[in-house]
Protein backbone atom coordinates (compact mmCIF):
# COMPACT_ATOMS: atom_id res chain seq x y z
CA UNK A 1 0.00 0.00 0.00
CA UNK A 2 1.61 3.34 -1.16
CA UNK A 3 0.57 6.62 0.74
CA UNK A 4 -1.95 7.66 -2.02
CA UNK A 5 -4.19 4.20 -1.15
CA UNK A 6 -3.50 4.86 2.85
CA UNK A 7 -5.11 7.87 2.29
CA UNK A 8 -7.67 6.88 -0.05
CA UNK A 9 -8.63 4.18 2.44
CA UNK A 10 -9.01 5.99 5.43
CA UNK A 11 -10.74 9.15 3.57
CA UNK A 12 -13.54 5.89 2.16
CA UNK A 13 -13.28 4.65 5.97
CA UNK A 14 -13.89 8.32 7.33
CA UNK A 15 -17.49 8.61 4.73
CA UNK A 16 -17.94 5.07 6.11
CA UNK A 17 -17.94 5.20 9.69
CA UNK A 18 -19.71 8.63 9.72
CA UNK A 19 -22.86 7.34 8.02
CA UNK A 20 -22.55 4.63 10.61
CA UNK A 21 -24.56 3.81 13.73
CA UNK A 22 -23.34 4.89 17.17
CA UNK A 23 -21.87 2.03 19.24
CA UNK A 24 -23.74 1.68 22.08
CA UNK A 25 -26.89 0.86 22.01
CA UNK A 26 -26.78 -0.77 18.33
CA UNK A 27 -23.29 -2.91 18.31
CA UNK A 28 -23.95 -3.40 22.35
CA UNK A 29 -27.24 -4.95 21.57
CA UNK A 30 -25.88 -7.68 19.75
CA UNK A 31 -22.62 -8.27 20.77
CA UNK A 32 -24.82 -8.80 24.06
CA UNK A 33 -26.99 -11.21 22.28
CA UNK A 34 -23.93 -13.09 21.20
CA UNK A 35 -22.86 -13.29 25.12
CA UNK A 36 -26.14 -14.90 26.20
CA UNK A 37 -25.74 -17.28 23.14
CA UNK A 38 -22.35 -17.96 24.42
CA UNK A 39 -23.03 -18.32 28.03
CA UNK A 40 -25.83 -21.04 26.85
CA UNK A 41 -23.28 -22.96 24.92
CA UNK A 42 -21.16 -22.97 28.04
CA UNK A 43 -23.88 -23.81 30.56
CA UNK A 44 -25.38 -26.43 28.16
CA UNK A 45 -22.25 -28.28 27.64
CA UNK A 46 -21.30 -28.33 31.81
CA UNK A 47 -24.80 -29.86 32.16
CA UNK A 48 -24.31 -32.50 29.62
CA UNK A 49 -20.58 -33.33 29.31
CA UNK A 50 -20.02 -32.70 32.75
CA UNK A 51 -16.80 -32.72 34.02
CA UNK A 52 -15.36 -36.04 34.74
CA UNK A 53 -11.63 -36.64 36.98
CA UNK A 54 -10.20 -39.40 35.99
CA UNK A 55 -8.12 -41.37 38.33
CA UNK A 56 -5.45 -40.38 40.62
CA UNK A 57 -1.83 -39.59 38.44
CA UNK A 58 0.48 -42.20 38.56
CA UNK A 59 3.96 -41.98 37.18
CA UNK A 60 4.66 -45.38 37.69
CA UNK A 61 1.80 -46.89 35.33
CA UNK A 62 2.84 -47.69 31.53
CA UNK A 63 -0.12 -48.86 30.14
CA UNK A 64 -1.62 -45.29 29.95
CA UNK A 65 -2.41 -43.88 26.41
CA UNK A 66 -1.81 -40.28 26.25
CA UNK A 67 -4.27 -37.59 24.49
CA UNK A 68 -3.70 -34.26 24.58
CA UNK A 69 -6.42 -31.59 24.70
CA UNK A 70 -8.76 -31.42 21.29
CA UNK A 71 -7.61 -28.53 19.83
CA UNK A 72 -3.75 -29.80 20.07
CA UNK A 73 -5.08 -33.22 18.23
CA UNK A 74 -3.73 -31.59 14.96
CA UNK A 75 -0.05 -31.37 16.31
CA UNK A 76 -0.15 -34.71 18.08
CA UNK A 77 -1.27 -35.81 14.68
CA UNK A 78 1.44 -34.74 12.76
CA UNK A 79 3.81 -36.56 15.62
CA UNK A 80 2.36 -39.63 15.41
CA UNK A 81 2.42 -39.64 11.38
CA UNK A 82 6.23 -38.28 11.15
CA UNK A 83 8.35 -41.44 12.49
CA UNK A 84 11.96 -40.84 11.42
CA UNK A 85 13.46 -39.66 14.34
CA UNK A 86 15.47 -36.73 12.21
CA UNK A 87 12.34 -35.20 10.92
CA UNK A 88 10.51 -35.49 13.99
CA UNK A 89 11.70 -32.49 15.19
CA UNK A 90 10.97 -30.28 12.09
CA UNK A 91 7.33 -31.54 12.00
CA UNK A 92 6.01 -30.96 15.89
CA UNK A 93 8.16 -27.47 16.24
CA UNK A 94 9.54 -26.68 13.34
CA UNK A 95 5.77 -26.71 11.39
CA UNK A 96 4.19 -24.76 14.21
CA UNK A 97 7.17 -21.82 14.78
CA UNK A 98 7.13 -21.31 10.78
CA UNK A 99 3.13 -21.09 10.89
CA UNK A 100 3.06 -19.02 14.08
CA UNK A 101 6.30 -16.29 12.26
CA UNK A 102 3.75 -16.70 9.04
CA UNK A 103 0.80 -15.24 11.18
CA UNK A 104 2.53 -13.03 13.20
CA UNK A 105 4.54 -11.10 10.32
CA UNK A 106 0.64 -11.38 8.03
CA UNK A 107 0.52 -7.92 7.70
CA UNK A 108 3.80 -7.45 6.66
CA UNK A 109 3.99 -9.29 3.60
CA UNK A 110 0.62 -8.88 2.92
CA UNK A 111 0.34 -5.07 1.73
CA UNK A 112 -1.86 -4.64 -0.81
CA UNK A 113 -5.21 -2.64 -0.43
CA UNK A 114 -7.37 -4.92 -2.00
CA UNK A 115 -9.52 -6.43 0.85
CA UNK A 116 -12.65 -8.16 -0.57
CA UNK A 117 -12.24 -11.64 0.06
CA UNK A 118 -12.77 -12.62 -3.58
CA UNK A 119 -10.31 -10.56 -5.12
CA UNK A 120 -7.00 -11.86 -2.63
CA UNK A 121 -7.71 -15.45 -4.50
CA UNK A 122 -4.12 -16.76 -2.86
CA UNK A 123 -4.59 -15.51 0.57
CA UNK A 124 -8.44 -16.31 0.99
CA UNK A 125 -7.40 -19.98 -0.87
CA UNK A 126 -3.99 -20.65 1.54
CA UNK A 127 -6.84 -19.69 4.42
CA UNK A 128 -9.31 -22.34 3.24
CA UNK A 129 -6.01 -24.68 2.75
CA UNK A 130 -4.46 -24.47 6.18
CA UNK A 131 -8.15 -24.90 7.93
CA UNK A 132 -9.08 -27.47 5.87
CA UNK A 133 -5.71 -29.06 6.40
CA UNK A 134 -6.02 -28.55 10.54
CA UNK A 135 -9.29 -29.61 10.30
CA UNK A 136 -8.25 -32.86 8.92
CA UNK A 137 -5.51 -33.17 11.44
CA UNK A 138 -7.77 -32.87 14.06
CA UNK A 139 -10.54 -34.69 12.73
CA UNK A 140 -7.71 -37.80 11.88
CA UNK A 141 -5.71 -37.30 15.55
CA UNK A 142 -9.26 -37.94 17.15
CA UNK A 143 -10.00 -41.00 15.88
CA UNK A 144 -6.75 -42.05 15.20
CA UNK A 145 -6.17 -46.02 17.08
CA UNK A 146 -4.32 -45.86 20.05
CA UNK A 147 -0.75 -43.99 19.43
CA UNK A 148 0.81 -47.13 20.94
CA UNK A 149 0.02 -49.51 18.09
CA UNK A 150 2.73 -51.34 16.19
CA UNK A 151 3.08 -51.64 12.58
CA UNK A 152 6.45 -53.61 11.58
CA UNK A 153 7.04 -56.21 8.85
CA UNK A 154 6.68 -59.89 9.92
CA UNK A 155 10.13 -61.09 9.76
CA UNK A 156 10.88 -63.56 7.26
CA UNK A 157 11.58 -66.37 9.53
CA UNK A 158 7.84 -66.00 11.07
CA UNK A 159 5.96 -65.71 8.13
CA UNK A 160 7.90 -69.20 6.73
CA UNK A 161 6.65 -71.09 10.01
CA UNK A 162 3.12 -69.32 9.56
CA UNK A 163 0.53 -71.04 11.37
CA UNK A 164 1.05 -71.22 15.48
CA UNK A 165 4.02 -69.03 15.09
CA UNK A 166 2.34 -66.00 13.09
CA UNK A 167 -0.15 -66.50 15.18
CA UNK A 168 1.73 -66.29 18.79
CA UNK A 169 3.59 -63.18 16.90
CA UNK A 170 0.83 -61.31 15.81
CA UNK A 171 -1.18 -61.92 19.51
CA UNK A 172 2.21 -60.76 21.53
CA UNK A 173 2.12 -57.73 18.98
CA UNK A 174 -1.14 -57.14 20.56
CA UNK A 175 -0.37 -57.21 24.04
CA UNK A 176 3.48 -55.72 23.67
CA UNK A 177 1.79 -52.51 22.31
CA UNK A 178 -0.67 -52.18 25.25
CA UNK A 179 1.54 -52.43 27.75
CA UNK A 180 3.28 -49.40 27.43
CA UNK A 181 7.01 -50.89 25.97
CA UNK A 182 7.18 -48.27 23.24
CA UNK A 183 7.06 -45.16 25.76
CA UNK A 184 11.14 -46.46 26.41
CA UNK A 185 11.56 -49.08 23.87
CA UNK A 186 12.12 -48.15 19.77
CA UNK A 187 10.53 -51.79 17.51
CA UNK A 188 10.49 -50.81 13.84
CA UNK A 189 9.79 -46.97 13.46
CA UNK A 190 7.46 -47.40 16.24
CA UNK A 191 8.09 -45.87 20.15
CA UNK A 192 11.07 -43.64 21.78
CA UNK A 193 14.23 -44.60 21.11
CA UNK A 194 15.38 -44.42 24.74
CA UNK A 195 16.02 -44.82 27.47
CA UNK A 196 15.31 -48.68 26.79
CA UNK A 197 17.39 -50.33 24.01
CA UNK A 198 16.15 -51.02 20.49
CA UNK A 199 13.72 -54.89 20.61
CA UNK A 200 13.45 -54.66 16.75
CA UNK A 201 16.11 -57.36 16.80
CA UNK A 202 16.40 -58.15 20.13
CA UNK A 203 15.90 -62.04 19.77
CA UNK A 204 19.57 -62.44 18.01
CA UNK A 205 20.86 -60.40 21.37
CA UNK A 206 18.88 -62.18 24.18
CA UNK A 207 17.76 -65.94 24.12
CA UNK A 208 14.09 -66.33 25.00
CA UNK A 209 15.13 -67.10 28.39
CA UNK A 210 16.79 -64.34 29.10
CA UNK A 211 13.76 -62.27 27.87
CA UNK A 212 11.70 -63.23 30.04
CA UNK A 213 14.12 -62.91 33.12
CA UNK A 214 14.58 -60.05 32.03
CA UNK A 215 10.66 -58.75 31.68
CA UNK A 216 10.19 -60.29 35.04
CA UNK A 217 13.34 -58.70 36.84
CA UNK A 218 14.33 -55.63 34.90
CA UNK A 219 17.24 -52.83 35.57
CA UNK A 220 15.81 -49.40 36.31
CA UNK A 221 13.61 -47.53 36.16
CA UNK A 222 12.03 -50.02 34.00
CA UNK A 223 8.87 -52.12 35.74
CA UNK A 224 8.73 -55.42 36.51
CA UNK A 225 6.09 -57.34 34.37
CA UNK A 226 5.95 -60.65 37.06
CA UNK A 227 2.54 -59.48 37.96
CA UNK A 228 1.04 -59.91 34.47
CA UNK A 229 -1.46 -62.67 33.69
CA UNK A 230 0.82 -65.49 32.76
CA UNK A 231 -1.06 -65.40 29.30
CA UNK A 232 0.04 -62.01 28.70
CA UNK A 233 3.62 -62.53 29.85
CA UNK A 234 4.09 -65.81 27.58
CA UNK A 235 3.01 -63.76 24.52
CA UNK A 236 5.43 -60.71 25.30
CA UNK A 237 7.92 -63.18 25.54
CA UNK A 238 6.72 -65.03 22.36
CA UNK A 239 6.80 -61.99 20.31
CA UNK A 240 10.39 -60.57 21.21
CA UNK A 241 11.83 -64.09 21.35
CA UNK A 242 10.32 -63.74 17.53
CA UNK A 243 11.60 -60.94 16.77
CA UNK A 244 15.29 -61.47 14.78
CA UNK B 1 -50.54 27.01 77.72
CA UNK B 2 -52.81 27.12 75.35
CA UNK B 3 -51.87 26.83 72.07
CA UNK B 4 -51.99 30.07 70.01
CA UNK B 5 -53.00 30.14 66.63
CA UNK B 6 -50.10 31.06 63.86
CA UNK B 7 -49.67 34.39 61.50
CA UNK B 8 -50.01 33.35 58.22
CA UNK B 9 -46.35 33.77 56.49
CA UNK B 10 -45.41 37.37 55.31
CA UNK B 11 -45.46 37.11 51.96
CA UNK B 12 -42.36 36.56 50.00
CA UNK B 13 -41.11 38.96 47.27
CA UNK B 14 -41.16 37.55 43.81
CA UNK B 15 -37.32 36.55 43.32
CA UNK B 16 -37.36 34.66 46.66
CA UNK B 17 -40.28 32.80 45.77
CA UNK B 18 -39.62 29.26 44.80
CA UNK B 19 -40.46 28.69 41.65
CA UNK B 20 -43.86 26.69 40.39
CA UNK B 21 -42.82 23.22 39.27
CA UNK B 22 -42.13 23.09 35.60
CA UNK B 23 -44.26 21.01 33.39
CA UNK B 24 -43.51 17.33 33.18
CA UNK B 25 -41.93 17.62 37.11
CA UNK B 26 -43.48 16.23 40.12
CA UNK B 27 -45.63 18.31 41.69
CA UNK B 28 -43.78 19.41 45.12
CA UNK B 29 -41.25 16.79 46.52
CA UNK B 30 -39.22 14.56 44.47
CA UNK B 31 -40.12 11.60 45.67
CA UNK B 32 -37.63 8.95 46.68
CA UNK B 33 -37.18 7.88 43.13
CA UNK B 34 -36.30 11.22 42.25
CA UNK B 35 -34.01 11.53 45.40
CA UNK B 36 -32.17 8.31 44.51
CA UNK B 37 -31.78 9.56 40.37
CA UNK B 38 -30.23 13.32 42.05
CA UNK B 39 -27.75 10.90 44.51
CA UNK B 40 -26.85 8.86 41.51
CA UNK B 41 -25.74 12.03 39.44
CA UNK B 42 -24.51 13.13 42.43
CA UNK B 43 -22.17 10.43 42.59
CA UNK B 44 -21.27 10.01 39.11
CA UNK B 45 -20.24 13.96 39.09
CA UNK B 46 -18.20 13.14 42.20
CA UNK B 47 -16.20 10.79 40.30
CA UNK B 48 -16.11 12.68 36.94
CA UNK B 49 -14.74 15.90 38.41
CA UNK B 50 -11.66 13.87 39.97
CA UNK B 51 -11.28 11.79 36.94
CA UNK B 52 -13.07 12.82 34.00
CA UNK B 53 -13.40 9.46 32.76
CA UNK B 54 -17.01 10.30 31.45
CA UNK B 55 -14.92 11.42 28.07
CA UNK B 56 -13.39 8.35 27.59
CA UNK B 57 -16.50 6.70 28.23
CA UNK B 58 -18.23 8.74 25.49
CA UNK B 59 -15.79 8.33 23.38
CA UNK B 60 -15.62 4.40 24.08
CA UNK B 61 -19.22 3.86 23.65
CA UNK B 62 -20.50 6.31 21.25
CA UNK B 63 -18.14 6.06 18.42
CA UNK B 64 -19.87 5.38 15.34
CA UNK B 65 -19.94 1.99 13.73
CA UNK B 66 -20.00 1.58 9.88
CA UNK B 67 -22.92 0.76 7.82
CA UNK B 68 -22.97 -2.73 7.13
CA UNK B 69 -21.32 -4.28 9.63
CA UNK B 70 -22.77 -7.89 10.62
CA UNK B 71 -23.29 -10.87 12.94
CA UNK B 72 -19.13 -11.84 12.36
CA UNK B 73 -18.53 -8.44 14.14
CA UNK B 74 -19.46 -9.81 17.50
CA UNK B 75 -16.78 -12.84 17.13
CA UNK B 76 -14.52 -10.26 19.20
CA UNK B 77 -16.72 -9.81 22.16
CA UNK B 78 -17.57 -13.63 22.80
CA UNK B 79 -14.46 -14.39 22.89
CA UNK B 80 -14.15 -11.52 25.69
CA UNK B 81 -17.21 -12.64 27.54
CA UNK B 82 -15.88 -16.43 26.82
CA UNK B 83 -12.51 -14.97 28.81
CA UNK B 84 -14.67 -13.21 31.54
CA UNK B 85 -16.32 -16.34 32.10
CA UNK B 86 -13.39 -18.08 32.49
CA UNK B 87 -12.07 -15.48 34.94
CA UNK B 88 -15.16 -15.78 37.04
CA UNK B 89 -15.13 -19.76 37.13
CA UNK B 90 -11.42 -19.41 37.83
CA UNK B 91 -11.70 -17.45 40.56
CA UNK B 92 -14.34 -20.01 42.27
CA UNK B 93 -11.92 -23.46 41.16
CA UNK B 94 -8.97 -21.45 42.93
CA UNK B 95 -11.08 -21.11 46.16
CA UNK B 96 -10.51 -24.92 46.65
CA UNK B 97 -7.91 -25.66 44.73
CA UNK B 98 -4.18 -26.83 45.98
CA UNK B 99 -1.13 -27.21 44.20
CA UNK B 100 0.35 -30.27 45.72
CA UNK B 101 1.68 -33.00 43.71
CA UNK B 102 1.60 -35.72 45.84
CA UNK B 103 -2.71 -36.06 46.00
CA UNK B 104 -3.88 -32.56 47.17
CA UNK B 105 -4.02 -31.20 44.05
CA UNK B 106 -5.75 -34.59 42.73
CA UNK B 107 -8.21 -34.72 46.51
CA UNK B 108 -8.81 -30.81 46.06
CA UNK B 109 -10.42 -31.14 42.43
CA UNK B 110 -12.17 -34.47 43.69
CA UNK B 111 -13.45 -32.67 46.45
CA UNK B 112 -14.49 -29.80 44.22
CA UNK B 113 -16.23 -32.28 41.71
CA UNK B 114 -17.90 -34.31 44.42
CA UNK B 115 -18.80 -32.50 46.98
CA UNK B 116 -18.82 -28.78 46.84
CA UNK B 117 -22.18 -27.51 45.90
CA UNK B 118 -22.04 -26.67 42.18
CA UNK B 119 -18.53 -27.33 42.24
CA UNK B 120 -18.95 -29.71 39.35
CA UNK B 121 -21.06 -27.31 37.09
CA UNK B 122 -18.43 -24.34 37.68
CA UNK B 123 -15.70 -27.08 37.08
CA UNK B 124 -17.70 -28.02 33.86
CA UNK B 125 -17.87 -24.50 32.89
CA UNK B 126 -14.12 -23.90 33.36
CA UNK B 127 -13.59 -27.06 31.58
CA UNK B 128 -15.68 -26.15 28.49
CA UNK B 129 -15.12 -22.82 28.65
CA UNK B 130 -12.04 -22.92 27.30
CA UNK B 131 -12.61 -24.80 24.26
CA UNK B 132 -15.62 -22.62 23.55
CA UNK B 133 -12.79 -19.44 23.70
CA UNK B 134 -10.35 -21.25 21.61
CA UNK B 135 -12.86 -21.68 18.75
CA UNK B 136 -14.18 -18.38 19.48
CA UNK B 137 -10.13 -17.00 19.01
CA UNK B 138 -10.10 -19.02 15.65
CA UNK B 139 -13.60 -18.01 14.38
CA UNK B 140 -12.78 -13.81 15.28
CA UNK B 141 -9.13 -14.57 13.29
CA UNK B 142 -10.83 -16.39 10.57
CA UNK B 143 -13.09 -13.24 9.98
CA UNK B 144 -10.42 -10.68 10.51
CA UNK B 145 -8.08 -12.81 7.86
CA UNK B 146 -10.93 -13.10 5.44
CA UNK B 147 -11.94 -9.49 5.63
CA UNK B 148 -8.85 -8.45 5.25
CA UNK B 149 -9.16 -6.27 8.37
CA UNK B 150 -5.37 -7.10 9.16
CA UNK B 151 -4.12 -4.08 6.80
CA UNK B 152 -3.35 -0.81 6.54
CA UNK B 153 -3.72 0.83 9.56
CA UNK B 154 -4.56 -2.43 11.76
CA UNK B 155 -1.40 -4.17 11.41
CA UNK B 156 -0.07 -3.67 14.95
CA UNK B 157 -3.98 -5.31 16.72
CA UNK B 158 -3.43 -8.41 14.18
CA UNK B 159 -0.06 -8.73 16.32
CA UNK B 160 -1.54 -8.60 19.65
CA UNK B 161 -4.11 -10.24 18.45
CA UNK B 162 -1.91 -13.48 17.61
CA UNK B 163 -0.13 -12.32 20.93
CA UNK B 164 -3.74 -13.32 22.68
CA UNK B 165 -3.94 -16.57 20.56
CA UNK B 166 -0.58 -18.12 21.84
CA UNK B 167 -1.68 -17.03 25.28
CA UNK B 168 -4.98 -18.84 25.08
CA UNK B 169 -3.39 -22.27 23.78
CA UNK B 170 -0.81 -21.63 27.18
CA UNK B 171 -3.78 -20.85 29.40
CA UNK B 172 -5.37 -24.64 27.78
CA UNK B 173 -2.13 -26.08 28.24
CA UNK B 174 -1.42 -25.19 31.73
CA UNK B 175 -4.80 -25.67 32.78
CA UNK B 176 -4.78 -29.31 31.44
CA UNK B 177 -2.24 -30.90 34.19
CA UNK B 178 -4.27 -29.20 37.21
CA UNK B 179 -6.66 -31.56 37.57
CA UNK B 180 -3.34 -33.86 38.15
CA UNK B 181 -5.29 -37.16 36.95
CA UNK B 182 -4.20 -39.67 34.81
CA UNK B 183 -4.93 -38.38 31.67
CA UNK B 184 -3.47 -34.92 32.73
CA UNK B 185 -0.30 -36.23 33.98
CA UNK B 186 0.62 -38.21 30.43
CA UNK B 187 -0.69 -35.75 27.83
CA UNK B 188 1.82 -33.16 29.95
CA UNK B 189 4.43 -34.83 29.80
CA UNK B 190 4.38 -35.51 26.03
CA UNK B 191 3.37 -32.36 25.48
CA UNK B 192 6.70 -31.35 27.58
CA UNK B 193 8.82 -33.36 25.54
CA UNK B 194 7.51 -32.59 21.93
CA UNK B 195 8.27 -29.24 23.34
CA UNK B 196 11.77 -30.51 24.38
CA UNK B 197 12.23 -31.67 20.56
CA UNK B 198 11.98 -28.11 19.21
CA UNK B 199 14.47 -26.18 17.78
CA UNK B 200 16.88 -24.15 19.63
CA UNK B 201 14.85 -23.30 22.77
CA UNK B 202 13.26 -25.93 23.17
CA UNK B 203 15.40 -28.06 25.31
CA UNK B 204 15.20 -24.96 27.29
CA UNK B 205 11.60 -24.45 27.27
CA UNK B 206 10.70 -27.85 28.02
CA UNK B 207 13.48 -27.54 31.02
CA UNK B 208 11.63 -24.28 32.38
CA UNK B 209 8.39 -26.38 31.77
CA UNK B 210 9.39 -29.00 34.10
CA UNK B 211 11.43 -26.97 36.86
CA UNK B 212 14.16 -28.97 35.98
CA UNK B 213 15.29 -32.00 33.61
CA UNK B 214 12.73 -34.19 35.30
CA UNK B 215 8.89 -33.90 35.78
CA UNK B 216 8.93 -33.28 39.58
CA UNK B 217 7.42 -30.98 42.49
CA UNK B 218 7.60 -28.30 41.33
CA UNK B 219 6.56 -29.02 37.65
CA UNK B 220 2.77 -28.27 39.19
CA UNK B 221 3.24 -25.24 41.20
CA UNK B 222 5.18 -23.58 37.74
CA UNK B 223 2.16 -24.51 35.64
CA UNK B 224 -0.32 -23.68 38.30
CA UNK B 225 1.60 -20.33 38.55
CA UNK B 226 2.03 -19.66 34.91
CA UNK B 227 -1.94 -20.39 34.68
CA UNK B 228 -3.64 -18.57 37.71
CA UNK B 229 -1.01 -15.11 37.43
CA UNK B 230 1.15 -15.11 34.54
CA UNK B 231 -0.53 -15.14 31.52
CA UNK B 232 -3.97 -14.02 33.09
CA UNK B 233 -2.68 -10.76 33.58
CA UNK B 234 -1.17 -10.67 30.14
CA UNK B 235 -3.79 -11.67 28.58
CA UNK B 236 -6.30 -8.88 30.36
CA UNK B 237 -3.26 -6.08 29.62
CA UNK B 238 -3.43 -7.08 25.94
CA UNK B 239 -6.78 -7.66 25.26
CA UNK B 240 -7.30 -4.00 27.01
CA UNK B 241 -4.61 -3.00 24.33
CA UNK B 242 -6.36 -4.84 21.67
CA UNK B 243 -9.93 -2.99 22.56
CA UNK B 244 -8.07 0.24 22.73
CA UNK B 245 -6.88 0.12 19.47
CA UNK B 246 -10.16 -0.52 18.01
CA UNK B 247 -11.84 1.83 19.34
CA UNK B 248 -9.68 4.71 18.21
CA UNK B 249 -9.02 3.05 14.79
CA UNK B 250 -12.60 1.83 14.33
CA UNK B 251 -14.23 -1.42 13.55
CA UNK B 252 -13.76 -2.33 9.97
CA UNK B 253 -16.55 -2.05 7.41
CA UNK B 254 -17.02 -5.01 5.73
CA UNK B 255 -14.85 -5.23 2.22
CA UNK B 256 -17.72 -5.27 -0.15
CA UNK B 257 -18.86 -2.00 1.64
CA UNK B 258 -18.26 0.95 -0.51
CA UNK B 259 -19.00 4.91 0.18
CA UNK B 260 -21.65 6.35 -2.52
CA UNK B 261 -20.10 9.85 -3.37
CA UNK B 262 -22.28 12.83 -3.53
CA UNK B 263 -24.07 12.75 -6.69
CA UNK B 264 -22.71 16.22 -7.42
CA UNK B 265 -19.41 15.40 -7.17
CA UNK B 266 -19.61 12.44 -9.27
CA UNK B 267 -17.65 12.83 -12.19
CA UNK B 268 -19.38 12.29 -15.95
CA UNK B 269 -18.73 12.13 -19.37
CA UNK B 270 -19.27 14.72 -21.21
Amino acid sequence: MNQREKEEYLREYATLKAKGKPFFPYAVAKDSAMAVVVMAIIIAMSLVLGAELGSKANPTTTTYVPRPEWYFFFLFEVLRVVKPPSLVGLATIGVPTIGMILLFLLPFYDRGPERRPERRPVATITGIVVICAMAFLTYEGANAGSPTAIETTTPAAVKQAGGSTLAEYEAGKKVVAQSGCLACHKIGDNGNAGPGPNLTHIASRLPRQGIARTLVNPTAPMPSFKNLPPKKFTAIVNFLALSK
Amino acid sequence: MPKLPKLPAPPLPPPLREPPPRPGEANGEGGPIEDARQAGITVVDWVDERTSLSGAARWMMFRKVPKGTNWFYTLGSATMFAFLSQAVTGVFLAMYYRPDPAGGAYESIRYVTNDVFLGQFVRGMHKWGSSVMVILVFLHMGRTFFFGAYKYPRELNWVIGVVLLILTMTMSFTGYLLPFDQRAYWATIVGVNINGTGPLIGPYLSDFLRGGSEFGATTLSRFYAIHMLLVPGLLAALIGAHLYLVAKLGTTAPPWQKAETRPELRETEV
